[in-house]
């Protein structure tokens, strides 16, 4: 039973490890995506963060500054894509792939002049902090006997839940964007301007604007998950740590139907797999590389089993002309 | 009443070619900055550039043959999919599928090299083809998005092939991690003789041949073709085209399927020209997604993308060995996708004239 308990600790903390920056990247898409702009430099949007939170974390230290930093370097990117998509009404597709060619160019560029023309950053000085420690650690010190025996180091509890910062500021984003996606006038507006941006346009809505907002967000938010990497997951940054997030980001929003709360369900699947095969991965039988397909394969067949079709916003993809 | 002549300037302004080359101009510029930023002088890092592709015979086959080869034929498979109204984004997953039917017939099917190489090709062809057309059964026949299906299939086709390079009868042994080599038989590399008459690289390789070939088959289908006409219709207008009793369904499977194949090629020729064998992966190597940008680059027309093709394997090339970090190349690539996608801006601009009252 206590190596049940624990082997089930290390799972969720692992679970809880490997989602959040799927879960920041994927919120990010679902803004972009519901306003109507495709974005698929979501990976590029990544990059750039996770460079710029390992850097700063680096050079100033201040691991929240490093954070925010990560996620205004992704909202720079964003605003390039928004530029693209809403005013010049490029095409999406392109603009996206431009920009993840961008974001890792850019980043790695940047990286070898900092450091010493390598591609990979010193380790960061700070990690976020593990904001329960304090909490867990007091409990179990004052209160020995009765409550605090489940908030010893290296119980359930610790192993399971304490974790970085980053963790659940992600999930408390859920909560927060499905409130404004479900609850709030600009959620109304900006799940308008995705579906049909000429009535929403009628009614005095300002399409650019929202669009403008959405796609800034989705960088900055892509961004912050990209240093949810490096400032949490592992603490520096090098080319490899983001390869194909991006993606499998946009792959969680399309699975949670473009909603906050279905993403969230995607990006916790994704994150279950990959902490799965960390376990298993190191003392199985079954071959680590077909354990690791488990989490695709899942999800294709999810959708086939149970979800069906995710149907896409109406006007997504498609630039918006005002009519003069 | 007779076509108005366009003038020289409605002609150029109407060109994509002309937006193409504006923007690889400032994709120059922007990589002039960068490097300028990183403490080089451009101009001298262009010159380097420049005579690190043309400099030397075997410089001209690395940048031209090898490097280009599997980006001309992503590309074309990326090109091929936006004309038939899908995206696909799995090109990464259908050339490292293409690349493991490749290795596997290569390795254990004993044959002369008329034989082999057809059969390696037509294996990996087959194998792409299925791969692509899985894809496309999810979206008609259970709606799985194309997009969402197609990047979980480059994750499974990655972890598929690193299981089979680590099979116990195809892995070379001694604790390496990549397949045994592929029988001579099946390899396409040049003749020792050929390369000294041409001055070409020892690496030089037939695949290069079987890419042209590919861009002119396509270009026929998609131009010359009741089958291109139909996936054309389906990809400009889906409702139109079922209306006018085109199958969509139908044909957006076999479009996949043939963006699969194209894509698929790309990695057997890698394997049967370059590598001769297949490596565990530690990352996604890029063929397929840089794919995409070809095919941006070459307008999603198939001589477009064999240019663009040759252009962005031979940058990527000399962008190993010029000085300046590799990046610069991405960088440049960025901002050449980036214009050109923002162009469409210029093209509004220059285009649209007060007409109103006119015709």
């Amino acid at each position: 039973m206590d190596q049940f308990m624990k082997t089930l600790g290390i799972i969720i903390n692992a679970t809880l490890m490997y989602t959040p920056p799927l879960l920041y990247a994927a919120l990010g898409s679902c803004f972009s995506e519901k306003s109507g702009v495709v974005n698929i430099g979501i990976e590029g949007m990544m990059t750039i963060g996770a460079f710029t939170g390992a850097a700063i974390g680096y050079f100033v230290g201040n691991p929240w500054l490093a954070f925010l930093g990560a996620g205004l370097a992704g909202a720079i990117f964003g605003l390039l894509h928004a530029f693209a998509c809403v005013t010049c009404h490029s095409d999406q597709t392109i603009s996206g792939t431009a920009i993840n060619f961008l974001g890792s160019g850019v980043a790695v560029f940047v990286c070898r002049m900092f450091f010493e023309g390598n591609t990979e950053t010193h380790p960061v000085k700070q990690k976020l902090p593990r904001i329960l420690n304090g909490l867990f650690e007091s409990l179990a010190a004052n209160y020995p006997d009765g409550i605090g025996k489940l908030f010893v180091k290296n119980g359930f509890l610790d192993n399971a839940f304490n974790t970085y910062a980053s963790t659940y500021i992600a999930f408390l984003l859920v909560l927060l964007f499905w409130f404004i996606f479900f609850r709030t006038r600009f959620g109304m507006w900006l799940r308008a301007v995705g579906e049909h941006p000429k009535a929403a346009d009628t009614l005095g809505i300002n399409v650019f604007k929202v669009r403008y907002i959405c796609v800034i967000l989705s960088g900055f938010l892509a961004g912050l998950g990209g240093a949810s990497i490096t400032l949490a997951t592992v603490s520096a940054f090098r080319p490899s740590v983001v390869i194909g997030q991006g993606f499998i980001a946009i792959a969680a929003v399309i699975f949670g139907k473009f909603t906050p709360q279905g993403a969230m369900l995607g990006c916790i699947l994704f994150g279950f797999c990959n902490g799965l095969r960390v376990i298993l991965g190191s003392s199985s039988v079954i071959p680590v590389n077909l354990i690791s397909m488990i989490p695709y394969v899942v999800t294709i067949l999810t959708l086939v089993i149970f979800v069906g079709k995710s149907r896409v916003p109406a006007a997504n993809g498609k630039p918006y002309f005002k009519s003069k | 009443m007779p076509k108005k002549e366009q003038t020289l300037k409605e002609k150029i302004t109407n060109n994509a070619l002309f937006y193409t080359l504006l923007s690889i101009l400032f994709g120059f510029i922007v990589g002039a900055i960068a490097l300028a930023v990183a403490g080089y002088n451009p101009f001298s890092a262009y010159k380097e550039m420049f005579y690190r592709i043309f400099g030397r015979p075997n410089w001209r086959s690395y940048s031209f043959i090898e490097y280009s080869t599997p980006y001309i034929l992503t590309g074309l498979s990326v090109a091929f999919s936006f004309k038939t109204g899908v995206f696909n984004i799995g090109a990464e997953g259908q050339f490292v599928i293409g690349a493991v039917a490749a290795v596997l017939v290569g390795i254990f099917v004993p044959a002369p090299a008329v034989i082999l190489i057809p059969l390696c090709i037509i294996a990996a062809l087959l194998a792409g083809m299925a791969w692509g057309a899985i894809v496309g059964f999810l979206k008609v026949r259970f709606g799985v998005n194309e997009v969402l299906s197609m990047i979980m299939f480059n994750w499974i086709a990655y972890y598929f092939s690193n299981f089979v390079v680590n099979l116990k009868s195809v892995e070379v042994g001694g604790g390496k991690t990549w397949t045994k080599l592929i029988q001579d038989n099946a390899k396409i590399t040049f003749g020792k003789d050929f390369i000294a008459n041409l001055g070409l690289s020892p690496k030089a390789h037939a695949g290069i041949l079987i890419a042209i070939v590919a861009v002119f088959v396509i270009w026929y289908i998609i131009d010359k073709t009741t089958l291109g006409f139909r996936l054309k219709a389906v990809g400009y207008n889906r409702n139109a085209a079922e209306f006018a009793g085109i199958n969509a369904n139908r044909n957006i499977m076999i479009a996949l399927a043939i963006s699969g194949a194209l894509a698929a090629l790309a990695g057997a020729i890698q394997v049967m020209g370059v590598n001769y064998k297949v490596s565990q992966f530690a990352g996604q190597e890029g063929y397929g997604f840089n794919g995409i940008t070809v095919a941006l680059i070459g307008n999603t027309n198939p001589f477009g993308v064999l240019l663009a093709g040759f252009f962005f394997g031979s940058l990527k090339f000399a962008g190993t060995r010029f000085g300046p970090p590799s990046e610069v190349v991405d960088i440049m690539m960025g901002c050449i996708t980036f214009f050109i996608a923002v162009s469409s801006l210029l093209k509004e601009i220059f285009t649209s004239k007060p007409k109103r009252g006119a015709d």
